[in-house]
Parts: structure tokens; sequence; C-alpha cells
């Protein structure tokens, strides 16, 4: 309770009145200058709260005399980004993959645009930079199962593996567990291993025969995959499924089969075109002419 | 009243928390240091507005501007030499090299940067030039300032403002030729052309300027500037200042004849008050060193006048060390002390930082290599067994032509480098490049090694180390 407001004798001010224990307040005016930037301050709230939404009501707010709105701002800011870019779109929309690769402005701009495709399309399964994961394909190495040319990726891309388009790439590997007795697909899993050097070659001698009767005519006598067939090679480094004898004697007698979906519908052309180019220039594209 | 002033107390003698400011009008001197003064604001500012339109070839994809700071390019140039974001450390050392030779000079022979060449004094010359043409000398100013408004009062302000704002605007805009190409720059800002940003600029540059020379003037010193706080620490009992020479001056009279007769002593100093009222500060030197004092040698120039017009020495007020006016007090003569731990100490670390700093700018590497490791994939498993690695790499020409390197790996058991030919780096510019390292499966997970760019010109080589990583056994 104010009691006895009295001037102070030191400052010249007036005191509150309040006293605690005999220690009295002074009431100092605010400083002038805070109170006008204190009235500013209101005067600019006022007028932002008509130009500008601002008071949100139960399912939606005040819009404001300007009519402005963030998402608005957005769309113009992407419909300006996308009429910047046309031009260069419709290039590489009209012209062939290769000369996309070929011309310096429609590389990087494909490189670009393939990379950000690439991270939300692709990279869940074949890892960033096309690194491969267990069960998924590595794309920056220099094997290819269905082609490794600018144009055989833009395939693959388009039509996806055992996908269920209606130009599929597709592959299958019949199930030996049905159609061998054990010990030769155990044999026949130590003569493939031997072809890198690994397994017990001991075993793999009685091996050589059923792999030729049953395997060569698509994975090639010396494992050198036939073109075309969908086959892998097997005496290269690079296993999709292991390439320890267990896991070779697994994929003989019940064999996985991955699947890639088609993009053709999902994605557009132009993304297509800069992802093939994109893939083909992590590492191990191969040129046109060098084939398989 | 005054004394009470000082003492910190008001009339009623009650404690005050502010001060307010006794605006000083200082009355116009003739002598040597107000020449000094005059001739270090011709020098100044004549290099100020200058420099930025002198011009200095560099070839042809690079400002020929000798004095240029280049925002957009990340670059300065300087005459002969090129600074890059990497040389900042050159900057670095330009500053502790500037701060140690002010700590020296200060040492040595007081502020005789804040008297004579910092921007707050000269520019608040120019503004007091202007001033005290059209408003005239002090007295007549402070008569008018608190006179009544008059006709010839407003019009002589607002010539004053205008004069003020117009060499405010001009210091600003020169401040931008700075940091863009001048002749070019200068008709886009007068056609309204020139860049948000550097209206913005000229117009901080504008205010301020005009704020800090027009209005602000000794405060800044005074209350401001951290320099005149520490600057302290710098002086000594042998350091030169401006003092006033007790010993000689004291007692001061303004009758000296009635206190001749009366048998009472006196001193040279007759009271006049001419050493305060010329001083931009607006203090009294008699008091002794001050830290409003910026040693600028006014009072000297005016007390030289009024002791030859009485026909007595010159140099009642003048630069001496403290130790002196000791000496002199006790009819000992002057001893000048110039080799002390502090001048030696500061004088020593000046030579090391010059010396650093010249080798640091002699030793600059004209071409320098940056590599980026691919972080995914971290190594590819090729079908023949090899691992491959691959590597962005920053190719930084300084030069001002441009360079063809190879590139060549050592350190790798069967490492090559795949697929790159030739590297083409544009002159004074970075290049970037990906390229893919091919090395054998056998070896550490990371492995260093070295990568070589060779000069394919001059055979010249840079050397910078990478990593090579492969699966873990």
């Amino acid at each position: 309770m104010p009691t006895k407001i009295e001037k102070d004798s030191y400052t010249g001010t007036d005191t509150t009145g309040h006293e605690w224990d005999g220690i009295k307040e002074l009431n100092t005016p605010i400083p002038s200058w805070w109170v006008w930037v204190f009235v500013a301050s209101i005067i600019f709230s006022i007028v932002y709260v008509i130009l500008y939404p601002a008071i949100p009501l139960t399912d939606s707010a005040t819009q404001g005399v300007l009519g402005w709105s963030q998402r608005d701002t957005l769309a113009t800011e992407l419909a300006v980004r996308d009429e910047g870019r046309a031009d260069i779109t419709a290039s590489i929309s009209e012209a062939d993959a290769a000369i996309v690769e070929q011309d310096h402005t429609l590389r990087t701009f494909a490189l670009r645009g393939g990379a950000a495709a690439f991270a939300e399309n692709c990279a869940p399964c074949h890892g960033a930079g096309g690194g491969g994961r267990p069960g998924y394909p590595v794309l920056a190495d220099d094997d290819w199962i269905w082609g490794g040319t600018l144009s055989a990726i833009q395939e693959t891309i388009r039509v996806g593996i055992r996908s269920g388009h209606d130009d599929e790439r597709y592959a299958e590997m019949p199930a030996f567990a049905d159609m061998l007795p054990q010990g030769e697909r155990i044999a026949i899993a130590h003569f493939v291993a031997g072809l890198t050097g690994k397994g017990d070659p001991a075993k793999a001698a009685a091996g050589a025969v059923p792999y030729q009767d049953n395997c060569a005519s698509c994975h090639g006598e010396d494992g050198t995959a036939v073109e075309d067939t969908g086959a892998p090679s097997l005496n290269d480094a690079i296993w999709i499924y292991g390439s320890d004898t267990g896991s070779i004697l697994k994929q003989i007698s019940n064999p996985q089969h991955g699947v890639m979906p088609a993009w053709e519908g999902r994605l557009d052309p132009v993304t297509i075109k800069m992802l093939a180019i994109y893939v083909h220039n992590l590492g191990g594209g191969l040129q046109e002419d060098a084939g398989l | 009243m005054t004394a009470q002033l000082e003492t910190g107390l008001d009339e009623d003698h009650h404690l005050k928390y502010f001060e307010k400011r006794k605006k000083p009008y200082p009355r116009a001197v003739q002598g040597t240091f107000r020449r000094i003064k005059w001739a270090m604001l011709i020098i100044t500012l004549t290099i100020y507005y200058t420099a930025p339109w002198l011009r200095w070839d560099r070839g042809d994809h690079l400002p020929d501007q000798a004095i240029l700071i280049d925002m957009g390019a990340r670059k300065a140039y300087f005459f002969f030499i090129d600074i890059w974001p990497q040389d900042i450390y050159l900057l670095t050392g330009l500053l502790v090299f500037a701060a140690l030779a002010l700590f020296f000079v200060t040492s040595l022979i007081g502020r005789v940067w804040c008297a004579y060449a910092c921007p707050q004094t000269i520019w608040t010359d120019l503004f007091m030039l202007i001033e005290r043409r059209i408003e005239g000398d002090g007295p007549r100013r402070r008569k008018r300032d608190e006179g009544p408004l008059s006709v010839d009062k407003i019009l002589r302000k607002f010539a004053k403002h205008s004069v003020w704002l117009l060499i405010a605007i001009s210091t600003g805009g020169a401040w931008i030729f700075y940091f863009a190409d001048a002749p070019t720059t200068l008709p886009a800002i007068v056609m309204g052309e020139a860049s948000s940003g550097t209206y913005v600029t000229i117009g901080m540059f504008t205010t301020t300027t005009y704020l800090l020379g027009g209005w602000a003037r000794e405060q800044v010193c005074t209350y401001m500037c951290p320099w005149p706080r520490f600057q302290a620490a710098m002086l000594d009992e042998d350091t030169l200042t401006v003092s006033y020479e007790d010993w000689r001056g004291e007692p001061r009279t303004r009758h000296a004849k009635r206190a001749l007769a009366a048998g009472d002593p006196v001193g040279d100093c007759v009271d006049c008050n001419l050493c305060v009222e010329v001083c931009p500060t607006g203090i009294d030197i008699r008091d002794g060193i001050q830290l409003e004092c910026i040693n600028c040698g006014l009072c000297v120039d005016a007390c030289n006048g009024v002791m030859q017009k009485l026909d007595r020495p010159n140099y009642l007020i003048r630069h001496d060390t403290d130790r002196n006016r000791g000496l002199l007090r006790d009819g000992i003569a002057r001893t000048w002390k110039i080799l002390r731990p502090r001048t030696v100490i500061y004088a020593l670390l000046l030579f090391i930082t010059g010396c650093l700093l010249l080798a640091g700018l002699i030793t600059r590497a004209p071409v320098a290599l940056d590599i980026l490791a691919d972080r995914a994939p971290l190594y590819v498993t090729l079908s023949d067994g090899a691992i491959r690695n691959g590597y962005t790499l920053k190719v930084m020409n300084k030069a001002h032509d441009a360079k063809r390197f190879s590139l060549e790996v050592s350190g790798l058991y069967n490492g090559k480098v795949s697929g790159l030919i030739e590297i083409n780096a544009d002159p004074d510019k970075v290049t970037t490049i990906h390229t893919h390292v091919i090395a054998a499966p056998v070896g550490p997970p990371a492995q260093q090694f070295i990568m070589r760019l060779i000069d394919l010109d001059s055979g010249k080589i840079v050397e910078e180390p990478a990593v090579f990583r492969r699966p873990a056994k």
C-alpha cells in the first residue's frame, strides 16, 4: 500500500510510497526515448496486423489487406525458377542423352539434377553415390549385368528389372534345389568359388562338369557372363549376394532375385535422362562402342 | 560554481549522475603545430580520395585498380600483391604490425596518432574549418549560438550543415571506391544505377561522418574511443607529452606588475586562458596530463604567440617528459632517455613481426592444391579386385596466366590416376575437378599417399597428402 509519497532530498525525485524495512523506492520516470520507442512499436504492430496475416482463428487466420502469403511467395519463386530453367530442360528433353553428356552446360545441369533425383529415388537401395548395399548392386563400379553404356542405363531405369513393365529387363535363375542332388550343388559352389581362387580345389573338381552342363549357358564357360542373358559374371571380384562358398550354394539352391521398379511414369523423361547421365558418371560407365 | 561542477555535484550539492557536455568553441590559432596539422590533413585526405583512382595493370582478366577489395570474388588487390582468402594471416600480421607501431610511437612521443593522423581528428578539423568560414571564430560562434534565433543565424547554420553533408557524402562515396572499380562506379552512383548495398554503405558513412565530425567531435575521443583509456599503459615518465612547464609558469597571474610591486613571486604564465580557448577538446593543459588531451599541440602554438608578444621565451607549453619537468622544478637540466625497456621491446616486436610478414609475403605459394576425398562411397571394388577412391581436387592458381598440370600419385601399391589426362587451371582462379585413384586391394584400410601436381610448362611440383581407403579385411 502506498502510504507516504515524499520527495527524496538526495536526488530530488519523488518516492513511490512503498517502504520495505526502511528501504524506499524512487519513482524515477522511464526515459522518454524508451517511451517513444514503445509507442512506435505499438503503432507498428497495429499497422502490421492490418496489412499482414496475423491473428489465428479456429481453422484459418486473418489475411491482412495486402493479401500476402508465404505459400504464394514460394510458388512464385518456384515458377520463376522453372521459367529460368525452361530452355535448358527443353534442350535436355529434345537431345539424345549422349549429346547432353558431351555439352558442358547441359552436362553440368544434368549431373546436378541427376544427383538430386538419385538421392531421392535411388539412394535408399543403391546407396549414396551409388555405393550399393547388401543385396543391391554397386553402381559406381565397372561391372554391369544389364549394360553399362549410357543408353543401356537409361533403358534399365525406364523399364526396371523384373518390374512387370511391358519391356522389363527379365532374367530368372532356376532353383537347383529341386533339380540337382545336394552333393553336386556343393561341388558346383566350390567350382564357382574357385573361378576367383577361393573354395576347396579338391571339391571343385567334381563341380566342373555339372557347371558346364547347368550354368555355362548363361554364366559362360569360364564364368564370363554371356551377353544379354542378365546373368552376372562369376569370375570377377563383384558379388551381390556374397562370394563365399556358403552364399554361392544358397544362391544355386534357392536364388534370390532383386527387383527394380520401372521409373517410366514415375519420373519424367528428362529426369530419367539426367539420372542415366549421373549414374554413367559415377565412375564405371562404359562407352557405347566398348560393349558390355 | 565551476568548482562544484568539477567535483560532480550540482548546485544543490546533489551527486550528479550525468555530466552535460560543455561544448567547446575553439578559437583559431596559428603556429608550427597548426601548420603540421594542416599538412597532415591535406596529405591524408589526398590519399583517401585519390588512392582508388590509381591504376595497376594485372593483365586481361583482372581488375586494373591498384587498391581494391573485391568482396564478390573474395580477393583483395594492393598494387603487386593479390590477397586470397587463404592469405588472411597477412592481414592479421598487418594489423598486429600496425598495433605494435602505434604502441612503439606512443611510448616514444605520445599520442601523435590522435593528434595528426586519426580520421576523427582529420575530419573534425575539416568540419571546424568549414564552420569557422561560415559562422566565424569560436567566441563569435558561441555568442550567436547563445543569442536569439535570427535569419542570419538560420542561414549560416543551413549553409554549414549543407557543406558538412556534402563532405560527408563524398567521404562515404569515396569509401565505396575501395570496394568497386572507381571509374565505372562513380557514374553509376550519380545516375542512380548502383546497387542498393552501395547506397546503404554510402548512407551509413555519410551519417557517421556527419555525426562524428560535426556533432560528436571530442566526445568520440573522450567517451567512444578505447585508445585514450589504455594508451596510459604505453606512457612512462620519459614519454614526450604536451605539458605545461609549471616550474616556469607558476605562480600565474594576470596582474604581474601589481604582484611584482607587492613583492610576490610571478611566473611566466599571464593566465590569458588562450591555451584553453584554442583547445579542440576544451580542457586546460595547465591541469596536467588528461584523458581528453589528444596532444595536438595547438595550445603550444597559442602560448608561443602570447610569449612572443610579451617578449618572453617560447615554449611555456611544450612537448616534454614527466621526468624533465621534475628535474627542471629542482633546477636540473633535461635528460632524454630513448632506450627504455618498453621502447626496446616494442621495437624488437615490431622488427620480428615485420620480418615474419615479409617472409610470409615472399614465400606464398603461387599454386596450391586442396584434396577432398569422396565420402559416399568411401571406396569401390572393381571387377578385377582393385580398389578405387574418388577425390575432388581444388587447384588454386594465383598466377596471372593459365597453367597446365599433370597429376601423379606416389606411395600406393599399383596406384594410378584413372581417366584424367591434363588439368587446365585458369589464371587467378580455383579450378575444381573430380578424379579417381585406383590401387591394389592389399594395404591398410586408410593409407596416406601423395598427390603430385606437375606444371607441364615449368616442371614445378606441388605435393599434397591424401588418404586412400580400402575395405578392412
